[in-house]
């Protein structure tokens, strides 16, 4: 297995330790004049999405990760099970729940995610960065409100519910940022 | 953004203004020796000769040698403290040099291989005068007030409660761990010096010169470098620091004169490199010849210059005062 030597770090860097795939978030080096050079590195575990904090002196080494990301289309959902479609190879994969994270929310048929794949199975998959919703229902908003301060409860397709404006109505189409899960606009068809 | 001399990576990255504040800072450099008597000199980039320092990767490059002769081997300096040692030998009083320095593997904010370095020696004075004039060009180019001179010990003592002349690794891990400071998985279990440099590094440091500049003076024995050594209890090695807002920006010795003892910490620091796993460095050096001619007593300092432009700046990191950091030479 190829590994990565301090010479090589740097943010964005994808290794394994303890068989779980970390991404490199920040690596600082520090080095006290007539002292050890030490590389102060945050790493996120891709499947936890926890950080850890790792020090490492000149010459250690990190085991590289195999991640490969791919396009993947969302076909449908199975009770707990999200299965998307590798948009090149036709592969079908299956992702839990807790792997899909948040992302369900915003997951439409056909939607194209960015599906990250570790040793050859999927990790983590990330709906586009905005995406447009219908709004199945919520309550009536006062007439000529166009303040965008006041906000309310609007159900989804997903079957889920975001924040909206009170002039928002059922039937509307919304964009939601779904870094944030904000309310962006509404769209016409 | 405007100032910025040009887009793309042929560009530099530092602003116009920056590099007009690094020109005038060279000149005050320059302005504030030459006002103290000191002498201007320039010696080699490229020597037969380098610092053997464990933690020191140099650059070298290779010329062909005579026929039927292996190639010869020139080191790019670390810092040009051999030949200016040398020009000690022979009579010199009072120099200073500022000179480009070349170290492999260093690169980060406050790092960059290739960097200015302002080193000057003075023969008959001892570290007090050292930190004196160190204190004296930091308030001349960085105007922070007068320096507070802090022992190795007592701010050990004042940060992590530790004495660090005299604590066992096993007392260092503690404290490490106390700290919340995770050493390197690969650490060996005996290396002292590297335990405390992590604790320096990670927990003295920042609090060293905020404020007012501190010097950081009386360095363990085992961290003595080219520095003579105090023979008291416990010996400290006479070697000194300049910080400023947690910034290391110079180094100084009361200079080792004994060429036993060089031999010696050579030899040392050659088998430390080799446990490391990296190449062992010349042993012998033309320094040696001189300190055998008989080396005067002095100080040496040296000083980070990129690092003093960088604070002027109130700049984040190197690049931002140099016109093309390594990643755009």
């Amino acid at each position: 297995m190829a590994s990565y030597s301090t010479s090589d770090f740097r943010k964005g860097l994808k290794v394994q330790m303890d068989g779980d795939p970390y991404l490199m978030i920040e690596c600082n080096f520090v080095k006290p004049g007539k002292g050890q050079a030490l590389y102060k590195c945050k790493l996120r575990n891709l499947i936890r999405n926890t950080v850890i904090d790792r020090t490492y002196k000149s010459g250690d080494s990190i085991e590289a990760a195999d991640i490969q990301e791919i396009n993947a289309q969302y076909l449908y959902r199975q009770g707990d099970q999200f299965v998307f479609m590798d948009n090149e190879s036709y592969e079908q994969y299956e992702l839990a729940r807790e792997q899909v994270d948040d992302g369900w929310r915003y997951l439409k048929e056909g939607m194209v995610c960015s599906m990250l794949l570790f040793n050859g199975s999927p990790i983590g998959v990330t709906p586009p960065n905005h995406v447009v919703l219908k709004v199945e229902y919520c309550e009536p908003g006062a007439k000529g409100n166009t303040a965008t301060n006041v906000t309310k409860p609007c159900k989804v397709e997903t079957d889920t519910e975001f924040d909206c404006p009170s002039f928002v109505e059922i039937g509307d189409l919304i964009r939601i940022d779904t870094r944030t899960g904000q309310y962006i606009e509404r769209v016409k068809e | 953004m405007s100032d910025t001399l040009g887009n793309g990576h042929h560009g530099p990255t530092a602003t116009w203004q920056n590099l007009r504040l690094r020109a005038a800072l060279l000149q005050r450099v320059r302005t504030f020796f030459e006002q103290r008597g000191f002498l201007e000199v320039e010696t080699p980039i490229l020597s037969d000769d380098t610092v053997v320092d464990r933690h020191l990767d140099p650059f070298f490059t290779e010329v062909p040698g005579r026929p039927g002769n292996a190639p010869r081997r020139l080191w790019l300096q670390t810092s040009p403290e051999f030949a200016m040692k040398r020009l000690l030998a022979a009579g010199g009083e009072a120099i200073y040099q500022i000179a480009r320095v070349f170290r492999r593997e260093e690169e980060g904010s406050l790092h960059n291989p290739e960097f200015t370095m302002v080193e000057w020696y003075r023969t008959e004075e001892g570290l007090d005068a050292g930190m004196q004039r160190t204190a004296e060009l930091c308030e001349v180019l960085l105007e922070r007030g007068p320096a507070e001179r802090i022992s190795y010990a007592e701010a050990f003592e004042r940060h992590v409660g530790v004495d660090p002349h005299t604590a066992e690794v096993a007392q260092l891990n503690e404290v490490l761990q106390r700290c919340g400071v995770a050493p390197p998985e690969t650490l060996s279990p005996d290396d002292r010096d590297a335990r405390l440099d992590l604790l320096l590094v990670e927990r003295v440091q920042p609090h060293l010169g905020v404020g007012r500049p501190v010097l950081l003076y009386d360095y363990p024995a085992s961290q003595a470098a080219l520095a003579r050594v105090r023979p008291q209890e416990p010996p400290v090695a006479e070697r000194f620091e300049l910080y400023v807002s947690g910034i290391e920006l110079a180094n100084g010795y009361h200079e080792l004169l004994d060429p036993e003892e060089l031999r010696r910490r050579n030899a040392a620091a050659n088998a430390l490199r080799r446990r490391d796993g990296k190449q062992p460095l010349p042993e012998q050096s033309r320094l040696l010849a001189a300190m055998q001619a008989g080396l005067p007593p002095a100080v040496g300092v040296s000083l980070g210059f990129d690092r003093v432009v960088m604070l002027a700046a109130a700049a984040k990191g190197l690049a931002e005062v140099m016109a093309f950091p390594f990643a755009r030479a």
